[in-house]
This record gives structure tokens, C-alpha cells and sequence, in this order.
């Protein structure tokens, strides 16, 4: 309960003290609010028993068979499996392709917006598969995350520098929305199981790290792919 | 009635999102390991959980708290609100007479973070695999505090029209120099962190406080400048996660020179 608490009192403050008018269907709000508590619940029940478990698994038994090919195919699919279907990134392409045609990047038809959507999916999809491809490569060969986050950030400065300006806050926000509440538990687990069965890794300093690149490649993808658009 | 039908539909949703990944997962255990799922009883009903418990988060929200705070949000940037709240004096409206809704982006910023599952799942994590040395609750908090500062400051930039990677290179710069001296165990948590606080509940709150935002004020657009607020969401909280990193060591540190105690450098990361 005390995780919707907050919600609920800022809600509440600006509804009584700023707007000053009274809320309807205060009946609905609170069943509401108690279908997202139960929600959570459940969700936090299955996460224990299954999706850490699994992940944590997989990594394991991969680890154990010892095949580098077979690690990073699951790294990559993982990734880009569960981002082309992700539906905060489909909210997003669409909007993104609104904004191109406003902007004269492409043509004002259907089938141009519609091409260019899919195109920023494929590409944000790719980039996700990528960077858990990356991640997983980072912790079986111990490379400093700092420096690899650093480098990747002063890249997506440099690509900034070169992007048409109406591709920047897309590409952005895209970095944000790529990590879904089914895959961060998922990766989550992938890499901290994968950091505990390899000798002399800590899971806790090598473990994590999956989720950053995975925010981080696709404001790269996003801005190289505007850019490329541009060129040709 | 009607609550109950959308339930079922939004579980039935989020079922297909997530059985594709399900898919994948087994399918991947029985030709590529190509062993028995160890406790598949227990799997399937931990995903049917986590399905189940998607749906009714998401019915609740998107049915009660989604429509107040979207029309929360439209209120506090309707050009006649701004008016009767204003600061300065006549003329067109300035930066400052926004301050509403900077504190409105900011509390739901800190407050819609505090209940992301995918939060949850991640601090979860950390606490078992730092052996209880990184709290759940203050992890949630340091995280939510970022993003509330984060959105906060976006909704800033909105409003004056500020090129978004100027304050993302800061932003990166920040992140930088705290890197070199924050404790080493909460780096790539922090960097993590980023990531997973923006999904399901933040972002369509903060977009729709985005877009109304650029269409109330003058000469924004809000296909151009209502982009980007999930931009700052997700870098202020790795800025305040390697803070609380940093918080935690300086502590230990003072309560160790009080006491006169030797100071071990391996101990260091043991202070979160």
C-alpha cells in the first residue's frame, strides 16, 4: 500500500490546495487504486518464482555448457525479442514519424510515416539486442563499465553534434523507453546469474550494467539512423 | 461491470506481451540446453502472476489514476490557470509563473517512481546480491528523488526553450566526475537505474505533462519540444544514485573520525 501512498497524497494536495475542484467517481479512484495494489502484488509474487529464477537459470546453464555463440544469440534475441513488441516504443515511433514529416524529413503519406515507424522500431530493437550482446561480452571479459558508459556517452554527444535537430528528442527519449517491466527482471537476473557462476566475478560490481547499455545504444542507433536518413 | 470486462481485457494484454517472451525462454531451455525446466509447475505459475498482477496495475491505473493525472496535468497548464496563478506582473507570461508546474512534474516525477514494478524487481535484486548492504527502500527513494528533480527540470527546459543536449551534456559530465569518486558497488547499479524507472507507469504521465506543456506555451511545439522530459527521467537518477553512493561513504566517514576508528579503503563500499 505504501507504494502507491505517494501518488495518492501528491494527487490528493494539488486536487485540494491548487485546482480546488472536487474529484468525481471517488468510489472508482479508490477500487482502482486497490486493483494496482493487488496488481503489484502479484507481480512481485510471480517475479520471485519465476522470472528471477529463469533468468538466473538460463545464465547458469549456458554459462555451464560453456558456448560463447549460444550465450550471446540468447543475449541478443532476448533484447531484441522483447523490444520490437515493447508498446511504449510503438507509442513512441508513431509520434517520432509525425514529427519527421513536420520537419520535411520524409514525404506526408501514410505509407512514408508508416515505413519510417518501422524503421526507428527495427533499428531500436537492434540496438537493444546489441547492447545486451555487449553487456554479456563485459562481464565474461571483465572490461570497466564506467569507461564503456563514459565512451558511449561521448558518442551520443559527438552524434548529437551531426543528427538533424528533429531526430535529437526522439532519439533521447527512446533510450527511456526501451526497458520494459518484464524484461528489466529478466535482464536483471541474466546478468547477475551469468556474474555468479564465472570465477572471480562479483555479481554485485559485474552483475548490473546489462540495463545501462541497453538505455544507452539506443539514443546512439536512433541518432545514426536519423542521420543516415538525412544523407541519402 | 465495466471495470471488471477491462480487467479481463488488460490481462489478456499484457498476456500477449509476455507470452512471447515465455516462449522464447522455453523454447530456448528445450533445444538449446536441452534439459527439463528445473520446477516448470512453479515457473508457470510465478508467469501467470506476473501476468495477472500487469494487467490489474495496469487496469487500475489507466482506469482511475492515469485519467486524473492527465487531466491534472492539462488543469495546471491551462493558459487561464497560469494567468490567476502568476508571478510577475503583467505582460507575457515568464518562466517563473510556471512554478506549479514544476512542482506538479516534480511530485508526480518522485511519486509515480516509487511504484515502478520494474523498480521494485531491480532494488529487489540488489538488496539480495548486496546481502541486504543496499536497502530496497532507499535505493526506491534516491531513484525517485532523481527523476522528480529530473522531470522538474525538463518541464523547465520546455518552457524556455533550451536545446535538450546542453543539459544532457551537463548531465553526462555530472555523471562523469561523480563516477571517478563514488563508491565502486553502486556504479553500474546506478547506471542501471537509469533505465528501469522509466516504463510503465512514468511515461505516459510525463509525456502527457510534456505535450501539454508545449502546447500551452507560445511558440513551442509539441511535436519538437515535447519530446525529452523521459530523456532527463532517466539521467538524474544515476546523478542521484551515485549521490547516495556518495552520501553513504561520507557518513561512514564522519561517524569513523568521531570515534577516532582507522579507516580500511576496502570498507568503504561496505557503508551503503
Amino acid at each position: 500500500m505504501r507504494d502507491l501512498l505517494p501518488i495518492v497524497v501528491v494527487i490528493a494536495t494539488f486536487q485540494a490546495f491548487v485546482i480546488r475542484q472536487p474529484v468525481e467517481g471517488f468510489v472508482s479512484l479508490v477500487f482502482g487504486a486497490a486493483l494496482v495494489v493487488a496488481g503489484l502484488a502479484c507481480f512481485i509474487f510471480g517475479l520471485r518464482i519465476a522470472l528471477f529464477p529463469i533468468g538466473e537459470g538460463l545464465a547458469h546453464a549456458l554459462a555451464a555448457k560453456g558456448s560463447a555463440f549460444w550465450l550471446f544469440a540468447f543475449a541478443f534475441v532476448l533484447g531484441f525479442g522483447t523490444t520490437i513488441a515493447e508498446p511504449a516504443l510503438l507509442a513512441v515511433a508513431e509520434e517520432a514519424a509525425e514529427v519527421a514529416v513536420g520537419a520535411g524529413a520524409i514525404a506526408d503519406s501514410e505509407e512514408a510515416m508508416d515505413d519510417y515507424a518501422l524503421g526507428l522500431r527495427l533499428v531500436v530493437a537492434l540496438s537493444v539486442g546489441v547492447a545486451i550482446l555487449i553487456g554479456v561480452y563485459r562481464i565474461i571479459v571483465n572490461w570497466s563499465l564506467p569507461l564503456m558508459i563514459i565512451a558511449g556517452y561521448v558518442l551520443v554527444v559527438l552524434a548529437t553534434t551531426i543528427a538533424p535537430a528533429e531526430i535529437v528528442g526522439v532519439a533521447y527519449d527512446s533510450g527511456g523507453v526501451t526497458t520494459s517491466t518484464v524484461t528489466v527482471p529478466l535482464v536483471t537476473a541474466l546478468g547477475v546469474g551469468l556474474a555468479s557462476s564465472l570465477k572471480g566475478r562479483n555479481p554485485m560490481t559485474d552483475g548490473f550494467g546489462l540495463i545501462a547499455f541497453a538505455s544507452l545504444t539506443p539514443i546512439l542507433f536512433v541518432l545514426l539512423y536519423g542521420t543516415v536518413l538525412e544523407w541519402i | 461491470m465495466d471495470l471488471i470486462l477491462s480487467s479481463v481485457l488488460f490481462i489478456a494484454d499484457s498476456a500477449l506481451d509476455v507470452l512471447p517472451i515465455v516462449a522464447f525462454l522455453f523454447a530456448f531451455q528445450i533445444f538449446v540446453i536441452r534439459g527439463p525446466m528445473p520446477n516448470v509447475k512453479q515457473i508457470l505459475v510465478g508467469f501467470g502472476f506476473v501476468i495477472i498482477g500487469l494487467g490489474l496495475f495496469l487496469v487500475g491505473l489507466e482506469k482511475t489514476l492515469f485519467p486524473l493525472g492527465r487531466l491534472m496535468a492539462q488543469q495546471l497548464t491551462d493558459p487561464a490557470f497560469l494567468e490567476s496563478a502568476r508571478l510577475t506582473v503583467a505582460g507575457a507570461l515568464q518562466w517563473q509563473d510556471f512554478y506549479w508546474v514544476y512542482l506538479f512534474a516534480a511530485a508526480i516525477g518522485f511519486s509515480t517512481t516509487m511504484a515502478e514494478p520494474a523498480l521494485m524487481a531491480v532494488s529487489i535484486k540488489a538488496n539480495s546480491v548486496s546481502g541486504g548492504a543496499i536497502g530496497v527502500w532507499g535505493l526506491r527513494v534516491a531513484v525517485a528523488i532523481g527523476v522528480g528533480f529530473g522531470v522538474g527540470l525538463g518541464c523547465y527546459r520546455i518552457i524556455t526553450g533550451l536545446p535538450l543536449h546542453y543539459f544532457m551534456a551537463v548531465g553526462y559530465f555530472a555523471v562523469i566526475v561523480q563516477t571517478a569518486f563514488a563508491p565502486k558497488l553502486i556504479v553500474p547499479l546506478a547506471y542501471d537505474s537509469g533505465g528501469v524507472t522509466t516504463s510503465t507507469v512514468t511515461v505516459p504521465l510525463i509525456t502527457a505533462l510534456g505535450l501539454g506543456l508545449a502546447e500551452a506555451v507560445p511558440g513551442r511545439s509539441p511535436l519538437l519540444d515535447g519530446f525529452g522530459l523521459v530523456a532527463f527521467a532517466s539521467l538524474f537518477p544515476i546523478i542521484s544514485v551515485l549521490a547516495y553512493g556518495q552520501l553513504a561513504v561520507l557518513r561512514q566517514k564522519v561517524d569513523e573520525s568521531a570515534t577516532g576508528k582507522q579507516e580500511l579503503p576496502e570498507e568503504k563500499d561496505h557503508a551503503l
